[in-house]
Parts: structure tokens; C-alpha cells; sequence
């Protein structure tokens, strides 16, 4: 069944802040096998311009996603979980993510279209740090794919 | 934001460096803790296929994260990255091998845009499949 339209533009309530930790980064870099510096070196990373450790790109995603759980879990909007694949990502970076910041998301859903059966979901995440400045937007398309005709 | 590139000597065409990264089940259930995303089809070979994947499958945004290094070890600076999108087309495959599977990624400077920023287009394959559509990222250059 189509998702209810009248969703579409809903804003939830911010996310209490994440902590961003050097050790968290410094984990995550190695799990993607990246040795830059700028990750694990705060000296490296002040050689770069930062003021300290910085998280590679895709870092965000984390706490973007798990933000995006207020929209996934909203028992109001109904979306089946366990058909949901993730469609489409793309970030827009005002300055790097790093150590240190405190982060909070604001998430709206941008849009719900349904095209052969399946709901797809347009999720935007607003991350802002504790001063209110915008480090990053994350959009994250999720597409429920539809349920099977039974044999 | 010190990216080792200059703006100015690069023109569109200009390619970066190719990489490939492999992937294997340790590598996932390590990126799985990581992430925090324990989606047992990155994990388990029987779940993954109980929902009719042909195996286990490397977690997406794994995918993602590989891809943009050849732009970040180019630019110097990961920090220099302003824009980054993908699709997620094809899964990555992974075999519960020794030898898993392996991420291909080449990239080259699609389009100079304002503020010396550039538009990396990247080709993203694994097993000879592109695995994710249009992955772009802009990046600034000194």
C-alpha cells in the first residue's frame, strides 16, 4: 500500500547530540582500510588546516542514518523495514566532519513517490555541531521494495 | 583545507590515480561494528540468501567509502571534499573465501567549476559489474 503523502515535508525534532571521538574515527578508518593521516594524526590533520582529526566522508552516515530511524520507526508513516534497501546517498559538505564536534540531526522527509509497487523514501539529515553551524547535509533515498506475488 | 592538486593544473580528462580495494567477510563484520549497521545480510550466508541475494553482500556505504579514497588520496586533504553522491546499483558479492572480491575504482576530472572546485566522475566495478551509478564527488583544489 502507498505510503501516506501527507508526510512529505515533515520535520522531526533534533537528535540529542553525538559525541564525534578520535578512537571512533580512528576505528572506522581502519575498517575501510584507510591510512591517511588527517584520520589518526591530529598533527597531520592541523598540517592539513583542521583543528584536529577529521573523519573520512562517508563517517556521517552513522549518525545520519540512525537519525533517519525517527522516519523509518514512525508507526504513523507504516513503512515495512524489512523491505527497505538503500537507493541512493549523497552528502554535501560545508567543512569535514572532526573530533570533538557534537552533532545533531534534523530529519525531513523530502519526498515519497511510489513507482511499481515499490515506496520510496527521500530522507534529508540537517547535521549541525553544538555552536549551530551546518557541517553537512545527507540525503538517503530507501526504497521498500514491494511484496512478492505469491506463487 | 590544504589539498595538494592545484586547480589550475588539472583540465577536464585529467585521471586519477586507479585503485582496488578487496573486500572480504572479515573486512565487512569489521566495517559492520564500525558502522553500527549489523544488517545480517552483510554477515550471513544463509540469511543473505533467504531473501534471495546470491550471497553475502558488502554493506553499500562500504562501497561508497572505498570509492571516494582515490579522490581524497589525489587531493591531499580528505577534507577538501565539498559534494560526494552515489546509486546503489549492483551489490558487491562476497565469498567466503580467502580472496573475497575486489572493488575497481577509477576517476577522472569531469567538469571545472567555480571556487576551484572540480566534479570527480568515478567508475566504481566489482567483477567486471558497476556497482554503483553516477558516483561524483567535487572536490576543491588549492
Amino acid at each position: 500500500m502507498a505510503l501516506d503523502q501527507s508526510f512529505v515535508g515533515r520535520t522531526y525534532p533534533p537528535t540529542e547530540p553525538y559525541e564525534v571521538g578520535r578512537e571512533k574515527i580512528r576505528e572506522f578508518a581502519v575498517a575501510v582500510g584507510d591510512d591517511h593521516p588527517a584520520y589518526t594524526d591530529p598533527e597531520a590533520a592541523k598540517a592539513l588546516g583542521h583543528p584536529d582529526v577529521i573523519a573520512p566522508p562517508t563517517f556521517v552516515f552513522s549518525i545520519t542514518f540512525k537519525a533517519a530511524g525517527q522516519v523509518v520507526e514512525d508507526p504513523q508513516l507504516g513503512l515495512d523495514y524489512s523491505r527497505v534497501v538503500h537507493g541512493d546517498q549523497k552528502f554535501a559538505y560545508v567543512r569535514p566532519v572532526r573530533a570533538g564536534d557534537r552533532l545533531s540531526v534534523t530529519t525531513t522527509i523530502e519526498a515519497i513517490k511510489s513507482m511499481a509497487g515499490n515506496d520510496i523514501l527521500d530522507i534529508r539529515g540537517e547535521v549541525h555541531d553544538e555552536a549551530g553551524e551546518h557541517v553537512v547535509t545527507a540525503w538517503t533515498k530507501l526504497v521498500a521494495r514491494a511484496v512478492a506475488e505469491e506463487a | 583545507m590544504t589539498a595538494k592538486i592545484a586547480y589550475d593544473d588539472v583540465e577536464v580528462g585529467t585521471e586519477l590515480p586507479a585503485r582496488s580495494f578487496p573486500v572480504t567477510r572479515a573486512t565487512l563484520v569489521r566495517y559492520a561494528g564500525a558502522s553500527g549497521d549489523f544488517n545480517p545480510i552483510h554477515w550471513n550466508e544463509k540469511f543473505a540468501k533467504e531473501v534471495g541475494l546470491p550471497d553475502v553482500i558488502a554493506h553499500g556505504m562500504f562501497t561508497m567509502a572505498e570509492a571516494v579514497r582515490v579522490v581524497t588520496d589525489w587531493a591531499g586533504d580528505p577534507g577538501a571534499v565539498v559534494d560526494y553522491g552515489v546509486r546503489f546499483t549492483k551489490p558487491v558479492v562476497v565469498p567466503n573465501d580467502d580472496e573475497g572480491a575486489v572493488i575497481e575504482v577509477t576517476g577522472k576530472v569531469g567538469a571545472k567549476l567555480d571556487d576551484n572546485t572540480v566534479r570527480v566522475d568515478l567508475v566504481v566495478t566489482s567483477a567486471g559489474q558497476k556497482v554503483l551509478g553516477m558516483p561524483r564527488a567535487v572536490v576543491r583544489l588549492a
